[in-house]
């Protein structure tokens, strides 16, 4: 039988992944099989596959194909459960003080750049808190750190006020780039608090050392303050200073529960499941480590 | 102390003091360290860019090496000025999504590495109650599952499950605490160090 027979309806992609076509399979191949490549080898430069990391290939693999499958389920209609985020609450609830005080709300995206995976979350976010404020025809304030998150938040806030069927409320000028030094940003961030008194401060996104200058100045100016941050050394501060703290991983949940994107809700899901099978192998590892049985740790070990 | 030493770190003196300044309201001092600041750091950062990125990144493999390759990401860069352009900004699409596909496709396999395996190798410990090392080990496996079950979303946090997610979210709050504690010990060592500068200028400027 060939392969390209076998039917997939339920996943159309799925197939691409269990049955890749032939010409990928003959670059896995070479790869393994090339010359240069040997068990033994200690010049990796030379050589585009290092066997010391088949593990980290093989786990990249899995959990590929674990988020593709989930996704592929998003498409198809099943409906993906997600439990509601405390957070998500205090976004409504932080944007409907503002517009009750008739002040601005300010978003402030973090210090990374576009190829960050919290900016990114971060992005998604603000496209739905521009949506929320143009229905409430609050101001929106966009203070940015990186040049190249400039287009994409002009983007995701005009996208906002369009979906809210206010386009012409959206206001270019409140987008605007700071400095992609972190304490000049920060410091042009506190004077924009201290200056506009924002109602709301909502932040998200990848956050470092600024994160407690900039919380604590929001909380001296009196606003309701929500933060989400998977940077885990800066979760602190946002705990201590903020209203509402969105911890970790729960930030990227919020953006895919807020978007409902079938690819966001996918991945969230299927990323719980890796999670539910790294706990497993974690507990299984803990205990053959006690029983002296140190080989199947040894699988996770990484150079 | 010369007369440029006086001035510099006279200026520096002032500047910390306007920014200090702002603990008791927003005023002129403040706004003009603040903006002092952010202009000086956009033209600082003109000025790095230029020198660490155009000159050995595009300048000298084009011009000096004829390594024309390095031209294509150059022009991905200048499609990002059609920004300006209300009928071309759509252009500056590309760069971004090429911008964000690469900066994507390097990082996952290092997050993984960083964030999964490394951690989960260093998790796998013998455990048990015999000796203070073995229960530690028991402590952190545990802490780290409670941990994980709290970042369960596709359930809710009821029941026994939810007890185990609420000693997940403690845990955390342990490890918080004790992160909250180092950082700050380390702001107040910041703080001592523009105290002392302070006081050593002007005990120099004054000589008491």
């Amino acid at each position: 039988m060939s392969l390209n027979v076998v039917k997939f309806p339920v996943f159309p992609h799925l197939k691409k992944i269990i049955f890749p076509p032939r010409w990928l399979i003959l670059f896995f191949l070479f790869l393994i099989l090339n010359p240069v490549s040997s068990y033994a080898q200690e010049d990796l430069s030379s050589s585009w596959f290092n066997y010391h990391r088949v593990n980290m290939l093989v786990f990249l693999i899995f959990f590929f194909a674990v988020i593709v499958i989930f996704i592929e389920r998003a498409k198809v209609g099943k409906s993906l459960f997600i439990r509601r985020i405390a957070g998500l609450d205090a976004i409504e609830e932080a944007v409907g003080r503002a517009t009750e005080m008739g002040k601005p709300v300010l978003y402030i995206s973090g210090i990374e750049d576009v190829d960050n995976i919290q900016t990114v979350a971060s992005m998604i976010i603000l496209g739905n808190v521009a949506k929320m404020v143009a229905g409430y025809e609050t101001p929106l304030y966009v203070p940015v750190c990186m040049p190249f998150v400039v287009p994409i938040a002009e983007e995701r806030v005009k996208e906002g006020y369009a979906a809210a069927g206010k386009p012409e409320a959206y206001n270019r000028d409140n987008v605007r780039y700071i400095s992609s030094e972190q304490f000049a940003y920060a410091a042009g961030v506190n004077g924009i608090m201290m200056r506009e008194k924002p109602a709301a401060n909502l932040m998200f996104g990848s956050f470092y050392a600024e994160s407690l200058l900039m919380a604590e100045t929001g909380l001296a100016t009196g606003a309701i303050q929500v933060a989400g941050t998977a940077n885990i050394h800066q979760l602190p501060f946002f705990i201590v200073a903020c209203d509402y703290t969105i911890i970790g991983e729960e930030l990227f949940a919020t953006s895919a529960y807020l978007s409902k994107e079938p690819k966001l809700l996918g991945s969230l899901k299927g990323s719980d499941l890796a999670k539910a099978i790294i706990m497993i192998i974690l507990a299984v590892g803990a205990l053959l480590d006690t029983l002296g049985i140190t080989h199947f740790a040894s699988w996770f070990y990484i150079e | 102390m010369g007369t440029g030493e006086i001035l510099w770190n006279g200026l520096a003196l002032f500047l910390t003091l306007s920014i200090f300044s702002i603990l008791y309201k927003d005023n002129p001092f403040y706004k003009i360290a603040e903006h002092l600041v952010v202009g000086v750091s956009a033209g600082y950062f003109a000025i790095i860019l230029y020198y660490n990125s155009f000159i050995p990144k595009v300048w000298v493999p084009v011009v000096h090496e004829s390594k024309f390759l390095y031209i294509l990401p150059t022009i991905l860069g200048v499609l990002m000025w059609t920004r300006f352009s209300r009928k071309w900004s759509w252009v500056s699409r590309y760069p971004i999504a090429a911008y964000m596909g690469i900066g994507m496709g390097v990082a996952i396999p290092v997050t993984m590495q960083a964030y999964i395996l490394v951690p989960l190798y260093a998790t796998m410990q013998p455990i048990g109650f015999t000796s203070m090392a073995l229960f530690n080990n028991l402590l952190v496996a545990a802490g780290v599952l409670c941990a994980l079950v709290y970042f369960f979303f596709s359930k809710e946090h009821t029941g026994a499950f939810g007890g185990v997610a609420k000693v997940g979210i403690w845990t955390l709050m342990v490890g918080f605490g004790a992160g909250f504690g180092l950082t700050v010990m380390g702001r107040v060592s910041l703080l001592i160090e523009r105290f002392t500068f302070m006081r050593d200028y002007l005990q120099k400027l004054f000589g008491f």
